[in-house]
């Protein structure tokens, strides 16, 4: 059996987990707060450009654009988002199985340490690696976005795909995988999350816009904006996942923390109880040998 | 014409502006364009520069980036990637950006990060001249 200064230490090495684990748990709640504001934020831009797509879609009926002609899949890229560090529980786990089962020609691009570092141990092609910070503007992550179509313009690669994580709610992140290129029919088109589908305003039928300079040109700047504004609301759902995640882990870490505390106190007070009438015995059997 | 115009400018980061106005002037691709209530539908793309508004007697400026305007009949929805009071613009950070944006578009005269540094360009100037601009009326 343990000696009691053992136990103790034990005690104190697992309180000083716990309050490292619960210091972590509060940073990630509040980041978790910001990040789940900054991708609702882009709600009312996500309406007003589907509102504005669907309607263009309606009225340029055959328009031929690099981006939404299907051609030959040789070499299919993956855009990663992962995580910079762990300590979020499965995330990163659920999300790069999906990523391994891809196949052998995908070439990658990634957001996240954890993904590259995945990449790189499967010794797959890495076209490029992104650092996302935490407070990351729409024009630092709208570098992501512009590599991969100029990639994709170049015919460097033939689809886009991106592997990411649904902030679903607090306790629930999905990985998921969204296509981005090509976009193939306009019809179908859900900028920003995809989920609120149900909110999409319908654009009124009767409504006969006049384009300026003309349909195929704006459509044409319309959907690269499109491309940069899905990649930049689905790398800000990520970080709302990332930092739910991880609050989630820690506070579980915390909790297991205090279950370890109490049963080790528990042994602790057993172990100097027993002591302490060992003692008591060995003084009493003395006693009556030397009376 | 005593109709309203309801305006509504969103940036990816949320909504910058909601409210109802009589008149809003923006950058279109194609020149200045005025925008009166009952105005017909209109799809355009904008570019970086200055948005005018008019409400009541009050006249107000933001500073936008590149863009598109969804114009119907009563609402003007601004689909923009930046939209900036006067009064948030910070000219001495928005001067270094510039300063540093020109001397890093001097090293590198093509590529995507060009016309990135091109874009940064166009928007700091487009701050900075509506905040010069709002100096000398007052």
């Amino acid at each position: 059996m343990a000696s009691t200064r053992d136990i103790r230490r034990r005690i104190r090495s697992v309180k000083n987990t716990a309050q490292i684990t619960k210091a972590m748990q509060m940073v990630a709640a509040s980041k978790m707060r910001k990040a789940q504001q900054a991708a609702l934020a882009g709600r009312p831009y996500a309406e007003a450009m589907n509102r504005v797509l669907s309607s263009l879609a309606n009225r340029v009926g055959s328009i031929s654009h690099p981006f939404l002609e299907k051609r030959e899949i040789r070499r299919p890229c993956a855009l990663v988002i992962s995580t910079d560090k762990g300590l979020c529980g499965a995330l990163n786990t659920n999300l790069l199985r999906e990523v391994g089962a891809l196949p052998k020609e995908t070439v990658f691009v990634t957001a996240g340490k954890k993904g590259k570092q995945f990449v790189a141990r499967m010794g797959r092609e890495l076209l490029a690696d992104f650092d996302v910070k935490d407070d990351a503007s729409s024009y630092k992550i709208k570098q992501i976005s512009q590599f991969l179509i100029e990639q994709y313009l170049e015919g460097k690669i033939d689809s886009v795909s991106i592997f990411h994580t649904r902030f679903v709610n607090t306790l629930v992140q999905k990985p998921e995988r969204t296509d981005l290129l090509p976009i193939g029919k306009l019809e179908k088109l859900q900028a920003g999350t995809g989920e609120h589908s149900e909110s999409a305003i319908q654009p009124d039928e009767n409504l006969q816009y006049i384009y300026e300079p003309s349909g195929d040109e704006v459509l044409s700047a319309l959907l690269p904006a499109y491309i940069h504004f899905q990649v930049y609301q689905l790398v800000l759902d990520a970080k709302a996942s990332e930092h739910s995640a991880r609050m989630v882990a820690m506070k579980s870490a915390t909790d297991n923390a205090k279950g370890m505390i109490k049963d080790l106190t528990l042994e602790y007070n057993k172990v100097r109880q027993s002591g302490i009438t060992t003692e008591l015995l060995e003084i009493a059997t003395a006693q009556m040998a030397m009376a | 014409m005593a109709g309203k115009l309801r305006l509504v400018v969103v940036t990816p980061e949320g909504k910058t502006f909601d409210d109802d106005v009589e008149q809003v002037v923006m950058p279109g691709v194609e020149g200045q364009l005025g925008i009166l209530p009952g105005h017909v539908p209109l799809l355009t793309a904008i570019q970086p520069g200055e948005l005018d508004l008019k409400a009541g007697s009050r006249g107000d400026e933001l500073a936008v980036g590149g863009g598109f305007a969804e114009i119907t009949g009563d609402r003007v929805t601004i689909l923009t990637d930046m939209a900036v009071k006067p009064e948030d613009i910070d000219e001495h950070a928005v001067e270094k950006a510039l300063e540093s944006a020109k001397q890093a578009l001097l090293e590198k005269k093509a590529g995507p990060e060009a016309a990135e540094l091109m874009a940064l360009i166009q928007r700091s100037t487009a701050q900075l001249n509506l905040k010069r601009k709002r100096r000398t009326q007052i």
